[in-house]
């Protein structure tokens, strides 16, 4: 048996909403199934279990404000049923009996009654909600059983509510306070990331033209819902290179430098009305080019659909920023802990190159590293970016 | 499809693409990228919707050419 704890989905983190719980008592639950939704100062996030049970107890209630390790339902492990060998083709039903016999007995309806508020509760998408907060509109006048309410209807109860002045100052205030919300966990995580981590920065130019126009010829080849975008070739080739650097990827914890095998890279992602995201492409090491580009595209929709998963705030083994689509040359990251190291990609642009005795203009994107110092130092670092620009001058290797 | 047809197609796609831009945001002359926030991802996902509606793809090499509602509609006027 065991307690299943309020994740932390973010060294920033202390405390998240239970919105949803997604399983009842009794059910049975696999290790990385969702088990709940709940809301941060970061969107909605689906919580996964990673262990094989029964879930004996809900603890909490949904909607209520939980911190982070905080225990959230009981967890009646598997491990229990060799000792009933005669049962083992009843596997649900005797577990949950025995293992908490007076709970089920003292708490019958309860079931039913999540069953019932589940149906009650107001489904609204997680736009829809954030606009809502943003606008002032009063949830509460919308009927559950409608349907999920999408955006469009926010913006059209708003504009019946619109004459109402105060209605106008609360807009501008939620508007004020969902931000600041987001600005204040990231700016928690940075502070203690200047404060804490000696951070050392490098930077090199790196030749793109001969990655564009292999992607160029790959992508001429291909319908337009199978091309690749340039920022796929990036990741793949800084995830290539972190295999051949891995002292890169990993954390400082405990006062010791742990690397990870798995390569986990968190993208960060902007969220269009303020705010960034770094969720984890899991396993962005075993993936060919045409998994990373569809497991991108599906983060990104996920993150500003507010439907990422725990596993994919915490796993982060690397952050990698990419600012190329703003124009901006350099980015200059600051290391979220307790990673050890942050990837900047900024614009490809024309610019003056010199190759021999000659000078041409070439596609040119400037990466910078910024390392952690207590882990590594500017040779591991200048070592990574050799390998980055190894790969992108030969785009073959990262298929 | 006429251009005014083929310009409310496109905006119609950058809404669902990218839900949380009002309407009201969207300039015909406005880069599309830039103004409305939308990276390279969303752009291709914009083109990829709009190629399964109105039948035409636009290859890499002419990106520049559909920068804004008002270009993208000329183009693909042309191209129907």
């Amino acid at each position: 048996m065991s307690e299943f704890l309020m994740p932390s989905l973010g060294a920033d983190m202390e405390s998240a909403i239970l919105m949803e719980w997604l399983v009842k008592e009794g059910d049975r639950v696999t290790n990385g199934q969702v088990i709940a939704e709940v809301e941060t100062s970061k969107g909605v996030i689906e919580i996964e279990i990673f262990e094989d049970g029964i879930v004996e107890k809900l603890l909490v209630k949904e909607e209520s404000e939980c911190k982070v390790g905080e225990p959230l339902a009981i967890i009646a492990s598997d491990e229990k049923k060799p000792l009933h060998v005669e049962e083992k083709h009843e596997s649900k039903q005797p577990v949950v009996q025995e293992t908490k016999e007076e709970q089920i007995v003292s708490e019958p309806p309860k079931p039913t009654a999540l069953h019932v508020e589940q149906e009650a509760r107001l489904k609204i998408s997680p736009a829809a909600r954030k606009r809502a907060g943003e606008m002032g509109v009063d949830l509460s006048k919308f009927d559950p059983k409608e349907g999920v309410v999408q955006l469009s209807k926010i913006e059209a109860a708003s504009t019946t509510e619109q004459e109402e002045p105060t209605k106008i100052e609360s807009k501008s205030d939620a508007h004020i306070e969902k931000n600041s919300g987001m600005r204040q966990a990231i700016a928690a995580a940075m502070s203690r990331s200047n404060a804490e981590i000696p951070h050392y920065y490098l930077s090199t130019s790196i030749n793109m033209t001969p990655a564009l126009k292999y992607l160029e010829e790959l992508n001429k080849k291909r319908s337009i819902k199978d091309r690749i975008l340039p920022v796929a070739i990036l990741i793949r080739a800084v995830v290539l290179s972190l295999k051949e650097v891995p002292e890169l990827n990993g954390f400082w914890q405990d006062n010791s430098h742990q690397i990870s095998k798995e390569i986990h890279p968190g993208i960060a992602i902007a969220l269009r009305k303020g705010g960034l995201i770094t969720p984890a492409l899991l396993n962005a090491d075993i993936m060919t080019i045409d998994d990373t580009m569809n497991s991108l595209s599906d983060l990104i929709t996920r993150t500003r659909g507010g439907k990422l998963r725990s596993s994919e705030m915490i796993a982060q083994t690397i952050t990698i920023t990419n600012l190329g689509d703003l124009g901006v040359e350099s980015v200059y990251g600051v290391i979220y802990p307790p990673q050890l190291a942050i990837v900047g990609l900024g614009a490809i642009i024309d610019s003056p190159w010199a190759e021999g005795d000659s000078l041409c203009v070439r596609k040119v994107m400037r990466a910078t590293l910024a390392g952690d110092h207590r882990a590594t130092d500017g040779r591991t670092g200048g070592l990574f970016l050799d390998k980055l620009n190894s790969y992108l001058q030969n785009p073959k290797e990262l298929l | 499809m006429t251009k005014e047809e083929l310009k409310r197609a496109i905006i119609e796609q950058i809404l669902e693409i990218a839900p949380d831009v009002d309407e009201s945001e969207i300039d015909p002359d406005a880069n599309i990228q830039r103004s409305l926030e939308i990276d390279s991802f969303d752009f291709l996902k914009i083109l990829t919707s709009l190629n399964e509606k109105v039948g035409i793809e636009v290859p890499e090499a002419d990106y520049a050419k559909v920068d804004t509602v008002k270009h993208m509609a000329e183009y693909f006027s042309k191209h129907l």
